[in-house]
């Protein structure tokens, strides 16, 4: 195959990449748009095993099998609740394989057309170094992001002292470390600036709480496109540098979504420290009472409205409530009532985790509806349910200056004619506020799982 | 007489249409000596221009195809992301293809397990997450 055909079916399969994310405008149009996705790396990975570099098929067929197999079986057992940890998982490897690759061109840049080994152009060796420095920050962030998803490390905020200025000194470490490798290529640099990275990706996600993960994690979807960016520019390879700057790209409007959904400036996320354990925030509650109600009272009161509107958040999905919930839902609509879903952009822990909850429990995405748009429907509406969410329903957000919320957009709950809060305590929300809407006159508090209680309505409403 | 006017201007002319070649040449041939060393320029020496240009242009398509996402939908887009940026495969494969084993073919083999784990994985977690959203019956 001529270099002029390879660049040619390389160009297709990032026009086809292109066309993916297209697809994703609609989820009529989306799973076209996966099939592309499939297509263009089908094309990608045929054009670079064509090329006449590219022998050893055998080993790279037991390659491909091991990590399809494993990449299979993960995809296929996962449960949908723990979609943002898989995605965390999977943002690591992609990091992980940068970095190999990017050592893999240093130990032999022949194949790559990058001279030979001790005399590569120091360009490629920055672009090179650049590459691997964002995948293994990506790597162990990732990781990190994983086991703070997974529970295996504490959700809680990890800060310590001097800790900002100790990133700076790696980040400046790490400069130096790139320029030397650049000018005299020994491979100590390399692996020098491999570690640097390792520790600086860890101690970038260690101080970032819980309830910030969803911007973590597009931070890292963009970090790791970044990465195959840098390893592209090495290669010069343009498929792999217009695929990195989409993932790139879309993992920073991710991030940009995610902060606005919080009214938090990006910076302060990263810097961390937020979602901590704020004792703070335990008011006096002596002299405000709080109503709370059964399943039974919930039941009445939905059955014999004519529109409710659900307002899910992670605790939803922590207690796997989403098929129940739907279940409910498809009672109150055989009754003539008019269920409508509103859904927070911080909701859950990843972009877009309550839709995909919601779709796994058959909840058509057309009853879904994002803040924007259902917003305006809350004054408007006998019963909001709120099921597992907290902060992003609490009124002080627009009220209180004062309050560490203040400023995020919130869905507009209390205006509606009930709201029905689903809760296991009084206890506040991630971000350590209490939260005034517990108090109100119009709110009746159902105290429990989310899941039984759901279960409890169902049987009532039966 | 006049023939021999007639000969001798036609020589003149000759004469210096061969001037004129030779200065065509001439200017050709600075031309050349201009345009050797400009063209390297434009097809060897910036080559990272090129790729900078691709890339740049490359993220405003992202930026607008990316907005143009549905909120709904931003779950399968990480995941969706995430397995077309194996395609960092590419760079894998080459490290992996030689016949004999030395370090970097080693280093190669590892990242096409890895890159192959988030390409499969990706694209069917994706492919089961777009399979659940369904429309009003």
């Amino acid at each position: 195959m001529s270099q002029n055909t390879a660049a040619f079916l390389y160009l297709i399969s990032s026009v086809l990449f292109i066309l993916a994310l297209r697809g994703l405008s609609s989820p009529t149009t989306a799973r076209q748009g996966n099939l592309f996705g499939i297509v263009g790396m089908v094309i990608a990975i045929a054009t670079t095993l064509a090329s006449p570099n590219v022998l050893s098929y055998t080993t790279i067929l037991i390659a491909v099998v091991i990590g399809g197999a494993i990449g299979t079986f993960i995809a296929l057992r996962i449960q949908m609740t723990a979609l943002p940890q898989l995605v965390a998982a999977f943002h690591s490897l992609v990091g992980l394989a940068a970095v190999w690759v990017a050592a893999a061109a240093f130990y032999a840049p022949e194949a790559y057309g990058l001279g030979t080994r001790g005399a590569i152009p120091a360009g490629s060796l920055i672009e090179m170094s650049l590459g691997t420095a964002i995948g293994a920050i990506t790597f162990t962030g990732s990781v990190i992001a994983f086991g703070k998803l997974q529970g295996l490390i504490s959700g809680k905020p990890l800060v310590f002292f001097g800790q900002h200025f100790v990133n700076l000194g790696l980040g400046i470490l790490l400069v130096a470390l790139i320029v030397w490798f650049a000018s005299a290529q020994p491979p100590l640099a390399f692996w020098l600036i491999v570690g640097v990275s390792l520790l600086l990706g860890i101690l970038l996600i260690v101080p970032i709480g819980g309830a910030d993960m969803p911007v973590v994690i597009s931070m890292l979807n963009s970090y790791s496109g970044w990465a195959a960016c840098g390893i592209g520019f090495t290669l010069g390879n343009p498929a792999l540098i217009i695929t990195g700057a989409l993932v790139g790209s879309s993992g920073a409007i991710l991030s940009y979504i995610m902060c606005k959904g919080m009214n938090r400036s990006f910076f302060s996320v990263i810097l961390g420290g937020f979602g901590g354990e704020t004792d703070a925030a335990a008011m006096d509650l002596g002299d405000r009472t709080v109503k709370s109600g059964s399943a039974a009272d919930a039941s009445f009161i939905m059955e014999n409205a004519a529109s409710v509107i659900i307002v899910p958040g992670y605790g939803m999905a922590v207690a796997q409530a989403q098929h129940a919930l739907r279940e409910m839902a498809d009672l109150l609509k055989g009754r003539d009532v008019t269920v409508r879903y509103a859904i927070h952009p911080v909701a859950g822990r990843m972009p877009g985790h309550m839709n995909v909850l919601l779709a796994e429990a058959n909840v058509p995405y057309d009853e879904v509806l994002e803040l924007e748009e259902i917003n305006r429907d809350f004054p408007s509406t006998d019963v909001a349910f709120v099921i597992g969410a907290n902060d992003v329903t609490n009124p002080s957000a627009k009220t209180d200056p004062t309050s560490p919320i203040y400023g995020m957009p919130i869905l507009d709950v209390e205006r509606a004619g009930t709201v029905l809060f689903v809760k296991r305590s009084l206890a506040s929300g991630y971000a350590g506020v209490d939260n005034p809407l517990f108090y109100r006159d119009n709110t009746m508090m159902l105290f429990g799982d989310a899941k039984q209680m759901c279960e409890d309505i169902i049987k009532a409403l039966e | 007489m006049a023939s021999e006017k007639f000969t001798e201007s036609m020589q003149k002319l000759a004469e210096s249409a061969a001037e004129v070649a030779n200065q065509a040449d001439a200017l050709a041939a600075q031309a050349a000596t201009l345009s050797a060393p400009a063209a390297p320029a434009a097809s060897g020496g910036s080559v990272f221009i090129m790729l900078f240009t691709i890339f740049v242009l490359a993220v405003f398509v992202g930026y607008y195809v990316v907005w143009n996402v549905t909120p709904a939908l931003h779950s399968p887009l990480m995941s969706v992301t995430n397995a077309i940026s194996s395609v960092i495969i590419v760079g894998a494969l080459i490290a992996a293809g030689p016949l004999d084993w030395h370090l970097s073919k080693i280093f190669g083999f590892v990242a096409v397990v890895l890159a192959s784990v988030n390409i499969f994985g990706g694209f069917i977690v994706t492919q089961r997450m777009l399979q659940m959203f369904k429309k009003k019956k």
